[in-house]
């Protein structure tokens, strides 16, 4: 299978791979996918005091487009709010790395896994208010 | 750094090491063929004149040499054909219409190539009855199961000399002698075996053996299925109707250049395989012991003990393996992740040996060859440990296992 140029860039080159404190209050975390499914995906956001995303992190276990999709999605989410984030939707991820059509589930799982992190930190959120 | 810049000065890239998957054609099998195609060109069928009877020569010298490959003192029993996929439908096929009348029941193994295994799937759809025999996580079949599944209505037992996809090799001489006791026909799919291990259809006790010229340094296009004609005389219904070439078991014109280089590349692949298999194993060796040396993590798939010298599948735990396969791109290795495969199902060899589907997304098939060199290999271990450090550094999973989670006791959200 031939791989796009922006596939290939984001897979030599992977924005902000890493780890953000779990325990930390102002860190949402979302892991989604399965080993025996061939992906897994960690993102992780930080959020300030205006609901802003200052800060991404993400760790994937996957095929070059799993990569480069979680690798986008960090790159993306940096300076949105919380629901500008949720907002995101796969088939932009699609578009913006020419994945083919066997490739679409791992656009999917960097959408669930930016979800995953705003929700993980917003239920945070919640049990500190409460 | 500097290390894997030296190593890999000393190699020209990209490597090749998918000898599973095909061989280069040896330059000395490509000039032997070579007249053939424009200069001694007649039909090997045409034996009124010079030119026919020029080829008709050639191909039983290239039968007598393919023959002797195999350990078979009749050169009259080959059957030239395609390749190894048509031999595998010939024999199956060709054995289960002969046979019907007595009986329905074929016998295979789980982790057969797909060639033998979509045959039988074939002829289940035309009312016959098939066996999957399981296999152990060595990957070898157990005897007594093999046993046990031989009724009266069996008629064909078909099991593989080397697996494709992990190189094990399975107890033949055994299957064979048990199915002689059984009366039942032997059938083995020899493709990847001819000139990596000894192959004797007399040792086996085989009824039939399919092989093919392009894992063993010839070209793509010829194979063959040797048929036994004497206790028993195995008799097949034709895939082909035609001409009546090939006793009437493959009619079409006979691929000469082609069937003249299998000869070639049967007859080195089989005078130069013990000195070749020392050479592989001593090279496999290397390739494992320096993987094992720079990391941890690392199974091998299927039986070392009974394994082809040149192969070897390793899952590199917490790393997926199309995502290995795209690190290390100037290396030509395959992987048993679904994604490589166009079924997103990983890798149904790895499966049967109860790999789970975790570590079979993590496998890499090495198939070391004729052409490997030591420095080849040096420079893979160099690479491949880089490349996987790398994407372990950029694994949730293996970011777990340092934290010491167990794996096994998380919740996935599977989609």
């Amino acid at each position: 299978m031939a791989y796009s140029d922006k596939v290939l860039d984001h897979y030599n080159q992977p924005r902000n791979v890493g780890a953000l404190p779990k325990s930390d209050p102002n860190v949402g975390t979302g892991v989604v996918g399965a080993p025996e499914c061939g992906d897994v995906m960690k993102l992780q956001i930080r959020v300030n005091d205006d609901g802003v995303i200052e800060e991404a992190k993400f760790k994937t276990f996957g095929c070059g487009s799993a990569i480069a999709s979680s690798s986008l999605a960090t790159e993306w989410v940096k300076g949105k709010t919380l629901e500008e984030a949720a907002a995101i939707r796969n088939t932009d991820i699609v578009q913006e790395l020419n994945l083919p059509p066997i490739k679409i589930h791992c656009s999917v799982l960097a959408e669930d896994a930016i979800r995953a992190a705003v929700s993980d930190y917003q239920a945070k959120r919640a049990s500190r208010n409460s | 750094m500097s290390q894997l810049a030296d190593l890999r000065a000393a190699v020209k890239l990209p490597l090749y090491m998918d000898n599973h998957a095909t061989t280069r054609c040896d330059p000395r099998v490509l000039a032997a063929m070579l007249p053939y195609f424009s200069e001694d060109y007649g039909n090997a069928a045409s034996r009124t004149h010079v030119f026919g009877r020029t080829t008709e020569a050639a191909v039983d010298k290239a039968r007598a040499q393919v023959a002797a490959a195999i350990g078979a003192s009749a050169d009259r029993e080959i059957v030239f054909t395609s390749g190894a996929t048509e031999s595998d439908n010939l024999a199956i096929k060709g054995v289960a219409h002969m046979y019907r009348d007595k009986g329905d029941h074929l016998i295979t193994v789980a982790t057969e190539h797909k060639a033998v295994l979509d045959a039988h799937h074939a002829l289940e759809r035309e009312g016959f009855r098939t066996t999957f025999l399981q296999v152990g996580s060595d990957g070898l079949i157990n005897l007594e199961e093999l046993r046990a599944a031989i009724t009266d209505q069996t008629i064909l037992v078909s099991v593989m000399a080397v697996n494709n996809e992990i190189g094990v090799v399975q107890p033949l001489a055994e299957i064979g002698k048990l199915c002689k006791e059984r009366g039942v026909l032997f059938f083995c799919d020899a493709a990847q075996a001819v000139g990596k291990i000894p192959v004797d259809v007399e040792a086996w006790q085989v009824d039939l053996l399919a092989f093919t010229a392009h894992k063993m340094y010839g070209p793509k296009g010829v194979g063959a299925l040797w048929v036994r004609r004497k206790a028993p005389r195995v008799r097949l219904e034709p895939l082909f109707h035609g001409g009546g070439h090939e006793r009437g078991l493959r009619s079409g014109t006979l691929a000469v250049p082609l069937i003249v280089a299998f000869g070639e590349a049967a007859e080195i692949a089989v005078r130069e395989q013990p000195q070749e298999a020392v050479r592989l194993l001593a090279l496999r060796e290397r390739l494992l012991k320096g993987l094992q040396g720079n990391l941890e993590h690392l199974y091998v798939n299927g039986s070392l003990d009974h394994r082809s010298p040149g192969s070897l599948n390793v899952s590199f735990a917490y790393v997926e393996g199309e995502s290995l396969l795209m690190g290390i791109s100037d290396i030509a290795v395959s992987s048993g992740s679904a994604c490589t495969s166009a079924s997103l199902e990983p890798s149904y060899v790895l499966k049967a040996l109860g790999v789970g589907d975790e570590l079979a997304h993590t496998s890499i098939r090495f198939g070391l060859g004729r052409f490997t060199t030591e420095a080849e290999v040096d420079y893979a271990v160099a690479r491949v440990t880089e490349v996987v450090n790398r994407l372990r550094e950029m694994s949730p999973l293996w970011e777990m296992v340092q934290e010491g989670i167990d794996l096994s006791t998380v919740n996935w959200t599977g989609h």
